[in-house]
């Protein structure tokens, strides 16, 4: 080892706090990095794999009844692949163990197994048999919300009549990746699962004999796909087309792809900030380090060390804080990983979602942190090699003091002695003691952040359950009925209050943008899903125009008074032009309002209504839940209490990590950031507390004036991070909106407790540290350098 | 023949070839309007294996000098030679070099790093050098053979100073360039020092130039240069030069 090593370790093994505090942060900073890549790089593999296995299809529709020949047609569209023709219908299902009643969606499956679009994976038991009508394949995730097993059997409404379906084999598909019950956004598992029966079962109880209600089409390579979608919608409107999408808008693509947009966002996001850090602490750190060493790099000079060697003398101090930092960083990130995608296996069924980083990641991360502690350490390497050596041999002219402003204004006067250096010191140097504020203003921040998602989920989950959804229970019709079915509802036990709702689906047109959509029509009694502005008050819906998710509207590009397009897609298909009347602020979801009435001119319908919400004796659940089960005009029904449940449960792991990571390492970097501060104002002033010393201030007093100093800054800093954190949570959110559900901009006032608090006791840690430091100072050495 | 004597011979006999040789130097330096004129015009040949003494008050530009001589500043105006190579217009590089190979630096605070032994610091310059000493070799030429593994702040500041000397001369250099390397020494610590130099200068045959305002010094050079105001007023030749046993202050 040369004698330039020596030094190195030695000075490294010299500043082992604070360079372990910028290994720490950085570690951090990859840690996220690697943690986001892989998650990435796994769902992504994993998707495509299963994608082309499979054979996902590209195209979708849904159609109220159409004749089997007319899958040729549909075939002959030019672009088209494959196509696929289904029965697929959601009933209610009597789960054994199961209160309420659970929705399954049906699909339908040839008798005897060929290659389908969407196909079957199947983890468990076997295909249906051909003569066996009763056999079901059920999903992976319901079979084991609900512990079934091959050869249990499940009931299930289908049509009016009870059957009784053997679970043959437990299987899943991509298109049921993400398996939600049409409508919602979070997954319950015990309460909705997909079964796959045989095509003659479902035409046979559905009237479908020669018929489909569902099709999904591959594309050939280079086909136009709204081509496609423009051709089949006009192919199946005759027929009750619901209007064919593409893979954007098939719920379970749209969810992981939502994700990992997000994945990739946070992955560039998070350790561009947290190594952005990292170069900030290496560089005040390394910058210091060369104001110190100012006469022993004019001596390395004077002996005939070049540029070259001694900017890589002091780039490598960036680099060996790196490299623990990385490896660190590296195997915690894919540990964090596997704990990311073993909770996306929850939500994201497929048939294997394993840890599968791409092999040069570990590379590329080490890369990343050897770069940002080389950013770091760059303009201190810099100053070294610029250092004019002669210049370098001569003593430091003491430093300039002025007086200022606050010297005039006699304030000073009134300061005691520690008080007025503490002052003096900091108007001094504004820009170091702005740099130092600043940092802990950062550090700050990113704690506020952290919890902004933890704040954010809780509010979204109290507003969305308990102020939007204030019914107990919400029932789905198979089909539309007539108005006088609410009294029908009102007459089963335990029905307290009973509001019916009016859903088309539609598809709303604005410019050249558009959007497949629902209009839900209200009526103005309604109290159970109140529609609310941003401030919370309610929004009524007027008798004549449409009220639009905000999000919705922003996605259109419509204001409140735009005269929107809206094309009914059941029924008689109306197309009308109908005036934005107002916003509503929901963070889940996309929804359009009319009020009832409107909505049944436009349909030219009577009352007619698609389902209820219901206020229920909880006392009489029981029995409702029992009825509900064997009403077969119910497709689903949606118990509040129980979805919230079971959000919470599914979620509440997921959240915990990815926050628990995010407010850890906030933490750290908060730690890192103001022990390094003290640290290096430990440093640039031991001089003159030595010589206070010397005249014989107290350990205390020296202490304090230190202290006092960064305490000030600190207290200064503080107000001015929450604010930070404030606006970088707002970006955030920004950075995080989904269509389907958007994280609202709440922080509580714990939150920006706990982010002062952690910061504040940062601070005092690390004063304890400086004062252990103090009382160990040697004078005599002290004062014997000239620095 | 006296070492002594023989070494003064031997300069003379060199004499006409300098090893250095700087011609109208001039320093100025400019701090905001104000400009100092460190060195005005100085002329100055030095042979080999000589023994000089710069003489000369506080601020007179002995520090500029020598700095300019080491490679370690560069002149205002005027031209510096060593040996055939031109100095003065030479780049960076070119000055890292020619202090890497040539020169040795004595300063008045020692300057060692202060996280290297005395060992380390000597290895420090040895490990870039063409033809170095072993650096414990240098270290006992200084007489210093057992505290080799010592850090800086282990030593006294005459030892200090003698492992600054060692750590000059390991890389065998062709000049020494001591600036006020007694400055900061005692007495009875500062004549050790100035032996340490007077003997490698008469063992090894390098050039030595020493600054000092301590006018006493002067008698164990060869010749000495009076500066005085950026100039040089005076250069007188000792007919016998001193051992530093023999000189006092
Ligand atoms: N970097 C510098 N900037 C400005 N003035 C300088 C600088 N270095 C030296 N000087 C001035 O040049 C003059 C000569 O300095 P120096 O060579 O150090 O003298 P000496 O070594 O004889 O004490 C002094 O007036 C000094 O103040
Ligand atoms: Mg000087």
């Amino acid at each position: 080892m040369t004698a330039l090593h020596h030094k190195l370790f030695r000075d490294l093994g010299r500043m082992a706090g604070q360079m372990t505090a910028i290994t720490a942060v950085l570690a951090c900073g990859i840690a996220t990095y690697v943690t986001m890549r892989c998650s990435y790089d796994s769902l992504l593999f994993a998707r495509s794999e299963y994608y082309s296995a499979y054979r996902f299809a590209d195209v979708f529709a849904h159609v109220k009844r159409a004749p089997e020949a007319l899958a040729r047609s549909i075939a002959e569209i030019p672009g088209v692949a494959a196509v696929q023709t289904r029965i697929v219908t959601d009933v209610t299902l009597d789960v054994p163990g199961l209160e309420e009643p659970a929705t399954a969606r049906l699909v339908s499956i040839p008798a005897r197994r060929v290659l389908l679009l969407n196909d079957l994976f199947l983890r468990q038991g076997r295909y249906i048999e051909p003569d066996r009508r009763d056999e079901a394949v059920i999903s992976e995730a319901f079979a084991g919300a609900n512990l079934l097993k091959i050869g249990d059997s499940v009931d299930a409404v289908i049509n009016g009549k009870w059957e009784r379906l053997r679970i043959a084999g437990i299987g899943l598909s991509p298109e049921y990746l993400y398996e939600v019950k049409p409508g919602e956004i979070f997954p319950d598992n015990r309460r909705f699962g997909v079964l796959w029966i045989s095509r003659e079962t479902l035409e046979a109880a559905f009237d479908m004999k020669e018929a489909f209600n569902d099709v999904s089409l591959s594309l050939a390579q280079g086909a136009s796909e709204p081509e496609v979608i423009e051709r089949l919608d006009h192919l199946l409107e005759p027929y009750g087309g619901l209007g064919a999408y593409g893979r954007p808008d098939q719920i379970s693509y749209r969810f992981i792809a939502d994700e990992l947009t997000e994945l990739r966002a946070m992955g560039l996001i998070l350790p561009t900030i947290f190594l952005a850090i990292v170069a900030f602490l290496l560089h005040v750190v390394m910058s210091r380090l060369v104001t110190t060493e100012r006469s022993q790099i004019a001596v390395l000079k004077a002996f005939g060390y070049g540029r070259l060697e001694i900017a890589g003398h002091y780039l490598k101090f960036g680099l060996l804080a790196a490299l623990p930092g990385s490896v660190l960083g590296i195997a915690g990130g894919l540990w964090l990983g596997s704990l990311f995608t073993g909770v996306y296996a929850r939500y994201f069924h497929f048939p294997v979602l394993r840890l599968q980083p791409e092999p040069y990641l570990p590379l590329a991360a080490a890369a990343v942190g050897a770069g940002a502690a080389c950013i770091g350490a760059l303009s201190a390497a810099r100053r070294a090699v610029a250092l004019a050596p002669a210049e370098a041999m001569r003593p430091e002219s003491p430093e300039k003091f002025r007086a200022g402003i606050l010297e005039h204004s006699g304030l000073m006067t009134w300061l005691v002695p520690a008080t007025r250096m503490i002052v003096r010191n900091l108007s001094r140097r504004p820009w170091k003691a702005l740099a130092t504020a600043l940092g802990i203003a950062l550090a700050v921040s990113i704690l506020v952040v952290g919890r902004y998602t933890i704040d954010s989920v809780n509010y979204l989950v109290d507003l969305q359950f308990r102020v939007m959804q204030r019914e107990d229970l919400t029932i789905a019709f198979q089909e539309p009925r007539p108005e006088h079915a609410r009294y029908e509802l009102a007459q089963l036990p335990g029905v307290l209050q009973v509001e019916t709702f009016r859903e088309v689906p539609a598809r709303l047109r604005f410019g050249h943008r558009s959007r497949k959509s629902s209009i839900l029509g209200t009526s103005r009694e309604d109290t159970l899903r109140p529609l609310l502005d941003r401030n919370l008050s309610w929004v009524e819906v007027p008798a004549e125009g449409i009220v639009l998710n905000s999000r919705l509207g922003e996605i259109l590009g419509a204001r409140p008074g735009s005269q929107i397009q809206v094309e009914v897609l059941e029924g008689a298909r109306p197309v009308r032009l109908v005036t934005v009347a107002g916003w509503v602020e929901q963070p889940i979801g996309l929804g359009a309002y009319m009020q009832a009435n409107a909505l049944h001119r436009m349909m030219r319908e009577a009352g007619t209504i698609s389902g209820a919400h219901l206020k229920v004796d909880s006392t009489q659940a029981a029995r409702l839940y029992s009825l509900l089960k064997r009403t077969p005009s119910i497709s689903a029904v949606a118990v509040k209490d129980v979805a919230l449940a079971s959000f919470w449960k599914s979620y509440g792991d997921t959240i915990w990590i990815s926050t628990t990571m995010l407010v850890g390492f906030a933490s750290i970097i908060a730690f890192g950031i103001v022990y390094n501060g003290l640290r290096i104002a430990l440093s640039e002033r031991g001089h003159e507390l030595a010589s206070l010393r010397v005249l014989g201030y107290t350990r205390a007093e020296i202490g304090r004036i230190l202290l006092g100093e960064q305490g000030l800054l600190l207290v200064l800093a503080i107000p001015f991070g929450l604010a930070l954190g404030y606006g970088l949570s707002l970006l955030t959110s920004h950075a995080l909106a989904r269509d389907l559900i958007r994280l609202p901009l709440v922080i509580g006032p714990v939150s920006y407790t706990y982010a002062a608090g952690i910061v504040v006791a940062a601070g005092v840690l690390s004063g304890l540290v400086v004062i252990r430091r103090l009382a160990h100072m040697d004078l005599t050495e002290v004062l014997k350098s000239r620095e | 023949m006296s070492p002594a004597s023989e070494l003064t011979t031997r300069a003379n006999l060199a004499g006409s070839e300098p090893v250095f040789h700087i011609h109208g130097v001039t320093k100025v330096y400019r701090m905001g309007d104000v400009e100092v004129h460190a060195l005005r015009g100085v002329d100055l040949d030095l042979y080999a294996g000589e023994f000089v003494v710069v003489l000369g008050p506080s601020g007179s530009g002995k520090s500029t000098l020598l700095n300019i001589l080491g490679g370690l500043d560069v002149p205002t105006a005027g031209e510096v030679h060593y040996l055939d190579h031109q100095l003065t217009g030479a780049g960076d590089a070119a000055l890292t070099r020619f202090r890497r190979e040539h020169v040795g630096f004595v300063f008045q605070f020692y300057n060692l790093i202060p996280s290297l032994t005395a060992l380390e610091n000597v290895a420090l310059v040895t490990e870039i050098a063409d033809h170095p000493m072993d650096p414990e070799k240098a270290l006992r030429m200084v007489d210093l053979g057992e505290r080799l593994n010592h850090f800086p702040s282990q030593l006294s500041g005459g030892e200090q100073q003698r492992v600054a000397i060692a750590r000059a001369v390991a890389k065998r250099p062709d000049i020494l360039l001591c600036d006020e390397p007694t400055g900061a020494l005692d007495y009875p610590t500062g004549k050790l020092v100035l032996d340490v130099l007077d003997r490698i200068n008469r063992d090894l045959g390098t050039i030595a130039v020493v600054i000092t305002h301590n006018a006493a010094i002067a008698g164990m050079a060869d010749r000495v240069v009076r500066v005085g105001s950026g100039r040089i007023v005076e250069i007188t030749r000792n007919e016998r030069r001193l051992l530093p046993s023999e000189l006092s202050w």
